[in-house]
């Protein structure tokens, strides 16, 4: 059966949260970790989509699925301990249990864009609602045009994905650049902003799809220098975050200006966004 | 064999630059090959030369006490090393070392301020050239030091 990209809807009854194992607990950096769930029954989901994660005694957050789309039995989540939910997902070990909420949103709109150049540019964590377009690409990788990858962390310890960083750099056709913003000597890569080398990536701007992920600050300069480098912008696609808590555009925690960026995102086109980034009141 | 006017032809940094400043200018300049580990110039050391990178990469370092030095840019093929030779009093204000083989247009920052003084449409030139690259890494430098990687605004 071909694979589709539509966003799915979850399942039954939304807001309840169903008991699901960690089947695999991987640790990534000194603060961020990867865990794999095993809902009962698959989950189809879109790259780009969201669940909603909940520590029991804690609290409940939003978590971008980081795992590949083809296998929606396994929901593999990428998180960065930053508050008392990210940390008490830390802790988790193999066999324990979290409330599952999910999918939801709007993911990256990939499969709209056969035969285009992609450019993904990732800050931080931010790599890891990219992971399921980049498994996507190398999956349907003639159907694609160009394709190049930024990423950008802290220092080199900060990467995460690292075994496939190093398979995606020797992938042919596979354009990928890794800048940290600090390093010690043994670090041979990219030093400095991230969003400079896109300058290094070859593609056609008349027909590249852009696809940002990272801090807000990021994205709106990454956004302005792909339209300064001619990327029409509304083939940019950003993923933005805010404080998601029911998941389902009920609650209004999320909005954002007339969005709701649970339901109508968390991927937006960069052309609904543009004056919404620039309203410091939001 | 390309003399030091053909080689600086071919670098970005000449892009539109008419022939008899392109011939002015060479003067000043040489090749210069650096192998991995080689310095351009070290931190507190006399600013007296900046490079155009024909081919390879370049870390641009401090040294930090008890933690050694740290690479806080790294400059490739195309680019320009190299901005204290412009100002007084024209000390280096950070280790710039080859990460690769690399090679170069070296500059005699005293002969160009030289014949930038003489001519000022060469000076305007040479502004013109040096003036973007450097806004744009002030740009960054900004970006970098919002921390934007930092737990408070992951």
């Amino acid at each position: 059966m071909p694979q589709t990209l539509e966003a799915r809807a979850p399942q039954l009854a939304p807001m309840v949260p169903r008991m699901t194992p960690v089947t695999r607990f991987i640790r990534e950096s000194d603060d961020v970790f990867t865990f794999d769930l095993a809902p009962e029954r698959a989950m189809p989901f879109a790259p780009g989509q969201f669940n909603m994660l909940y520590a029991f005694g804690v609290g409940e957050i939003p978590i971008s699925i980081s795992g590949d789309a083809k296998t929606p039995e396994r929901l593999t989540h990428t998180i960065r301990a930053v508050g008392p939910v990210s940390a008490a997902l830390g802790k988790l070990q193999t066999g324990d249990r979290v409330g599952l909420r999910g999918p939801f949103g709007v993911g990256w709109p990939i499969d709209a864009y056969r035969g285009f150049d992609v450019l993904l540019i990732a800050g931080g964590i931010g790599l890891a609602p990219l992971r399921p377009v980049i498994y996507w690409l190398l999956r349907h990788r003639a159907a694609y045009g160009r394709v190049g990858v930024l990423y950008g962390a802290r220092a080199p310890d900060d990467l995460i994905f690292h075994g496939e960083l190093d398979e995606w750099r020797r992938t042919p056709d596979f354009q990928l650049r890794v800048a940290v913003e600090r390093a010690g000597p043994e670090w041979t890569g990219d030093v400095g902003y991230v969003t400079p080398l896109l300058s290094k990536l070859r593609f056609d701007p008349a027909d590249t799809v852009a696809m940002i992920c990272g801090p807000e600050v990021m994205i709106r300069a990454t956004a302005l220098a792909l339209e300064d480098a001619g990327v029409a912008d509304s083939r940019i696609f950003v993923s933005m975050e805010r404080n998601m808590k029911c998941a389902i555009g009920h609650c209004g925690h999320c909005q954002f200006g007339p969005l709701f960026i649970c339901k109508d995102g968390p991927v937006h086109s960069y052309d609904r966004l543009r004056n919404l980034l620039a309203c410091r009141e939001l | 064999m390309k003399d030091i006017a053909d080689l600086l032809r071919h670098h970005p940094f000449a892009e539109g630059l008419d022939e008899d400043t392109l011939s002015l200018i060479a003067g000043c300049a040489r090749n210069v090959v650096l192998q991995p580990g080689d310095y351009l110039f070290r931190e507190g050391g006399a600013a007296d030369s900046f490079y155009l990178l024909r081919h390879g990469a370049v870390a641009l370092e401090t040294f930090v006490p008890a933690r050694g030095p740290f690479t806080f840019l790294t400059v490739k093929t195309g680019e320009i090393v190299g901005a204290d030779w412009l100002i007084p009093p024209y000390r280096s204000s950070f280790d710039a070392r080859a990460v690769e083989l690399t090679r170069a247009i070296a500059f005699d920052g005293k002969c160009l301020r030289g014949k930038c003084e003489a001519d000022p449409r060469v000076g305007y030139e040479m502004m013109k050239r040096f003036i973007p690259p450097l806004v744009k890494r002030l740009q960054s430098a900004r970006m970098q030091a919002l921390g934007m990687y930092d737990a408070a605004n992951a």
